[in-house]
């Protein structure tokens, strides 16, 4: 069965949608996704959506879904990469994405991550786990 | 109407052309409508005579005169298309360009009437045919009028869209985009669109909308800058929202609009002082200006 690759850097996950997603590959997603952030302990997950170029209002859902989730897992999710088409269906459906955090590419995605990391790490007064 | 089909009135016409074409020119000449400021005498008498000429030729041909869309007319819609046109850039109203073929009416009938004497059956059936036929030309006309008119204003719509969406790079990754006039649908997809692409092009990260140019802001408009807003915020940019007047502030909380979770600022200098800020760039002034 199609699957998403989740690849896992350092202490973050890097996803990278490179096809279009459906229904099932998306609930695949949330799932695997999971999995592997409750496994690998991360600390954040960066999602790649440059090659993305349909969205539905599921799809749209399922984005803020695993931003949730993985707030819950103590993990952060960047979405970056967004097209302006893609921005403004989402809009228009009225799914502006409130808890999700967005930048412009992978690398401004990373330092975002990292900054927000920092940030929770002052703010909780732990440092490593 | 089986006469119709051997109107007499092509003859007629071809027979005494330079005589109707005379009484014609002097009808117009004479009309109120007549517009000497703007179009000179020889030039209409030049229209007139072209028309007359085309409408012998076209009704010569076909000998059923009721259908000015059939192909035979081709060529005196094309004439008439051009003539008002040329008349609405020319400044005429509908009305004056309509009574270009109009005023033909009288001379053309005073002409029938000397011509089929002694013969009032045909004579009212050669009138029906003269009269649905130059109704139907005039009514070409000021449709072919009105057209002029909208493609002009439709160009104009066009022009001005493109001209009112600037987006303009401010600084290394602070895009601005300064709004002049009334926001509404279709514009604010046009404005979001060439926002979103130029954050695109340009990777930058925050983007200042300037809506000092905005005459009124309602509810609709709100929701508009609300949406680019959050449209910018998918793709990673974060946007300033900055020349809000003091009225605009008043309508804005009396509308019960929620632009808390968007940064405003009065000014652009404001907005851009704080974009330099996030970018954690600053300017100094020179100490030893040389």
């Amino acid at each position: 069965m199609e699957r998403i690759p989740i690849l896992k850097m350092g202490d973050y996950l890097l996803v990278t949608i490179q096809v279009d997603m459906h229904d099932r590959l998306a609930m695949t997603l949330q799932d695997d996704l999971t999995e592997r952030i409750a496994k690998t302990q991360a600390r954040g997950v960066l999602i790649d959506i440059s090659s993305l170029e349909i969205v539905d209002s599921f799809i749209g859902r399922m984005l803020g879904n695993i931003a949730a989730m993985s707030r819950v897992l103590d993990a952060e999710t960047v979405v970056v990469g967004m097209r302006p088409a893609v921005a403004i269906t989402l809009v228009e459906l009225g799914l502006s994405l409130p808890g999700v955090r967005t930048a412009l590419n992978v690398e401004q995605g990373m330092s975002l991550l990292k900054l927000a990391r920092a940030e929770q790490e002052n703010v909780n007064g732990f440092g490593e786990r | 109407m089986n006469q119709k089909g051997k109107s007499r009135i092509p003859e007629i016409i071809s027979k005494r052309e330079s005589d109707l074409l005379a009484d014609w020119m002097r009808e117009q000449l004479a009309a109120t409508t007549f517009r000497g400021d703007l179009m000179k005498e020889s030039e209409l008498r030049e229209q007139s005579r072209r028309f007359l000429n085309l409408m012998i030729r076209a009704a010569s041909q076909q000998p059923n005169l009721d259908n000015i869309s059939a192909s035979t007319w081709d060529d005196m819609r094309e004439f008439l298309s051009s003539i008002s046109r040329s008349r609405a850039h020319q400044g005429f109203t509908p009305a004056e360009t309509a009574i270009f073929i109009f005023s033909l009416k009288q001379p053309l009938f005073t002409m029938l009437r000397q011509e089929l004497e002694g013969d009032s059956k045909r004579l009212a059936d050669e009138m029906w045919v003269a009269t649905s036929l130059l109704d139907k030309l005039g009514l070409f006309t000021t449709e072919a009028y009105q057209k002029g008119r909208e493609e002009v204003i439709g160009r104009q719509q066009q022009e001005l869209l493109e001209l009112s969406t600037p987006v303009v790079v401010l600084w290394e990754g602070i895009l601005a985009l300064p709004l002049i006039g009334t926001l509404d649908s279709a514009r604010t997809q046009v404005v979001m669109e060439s926002l979103l692409q130029k954050i695109v092009e340009t990777g930058a990260g925050i983007a200042i909308i300037d809506i000092t140019g905005v005459p009124t802001v309602d509810t609709l408009v709100a929701q508009h800058l609300l949406k680019t807003v959050s449209a910018a915020r998918l793709m990673g940019a974060d946007c300033i929202i900055s020349g809000i007047r003091p009225q605009i502030a008043q309508t804005i909380v009396h509308l019960g609009v929620n632009l808390a979770d968007v940064i405003t600022k009065s000014t652009l200098a404001d907005a851009f002082a704080i974009a330099l800020r996030r970018s954690k760039m600053t300017i100094t002034r020179l100490e030893n200006p040389s």
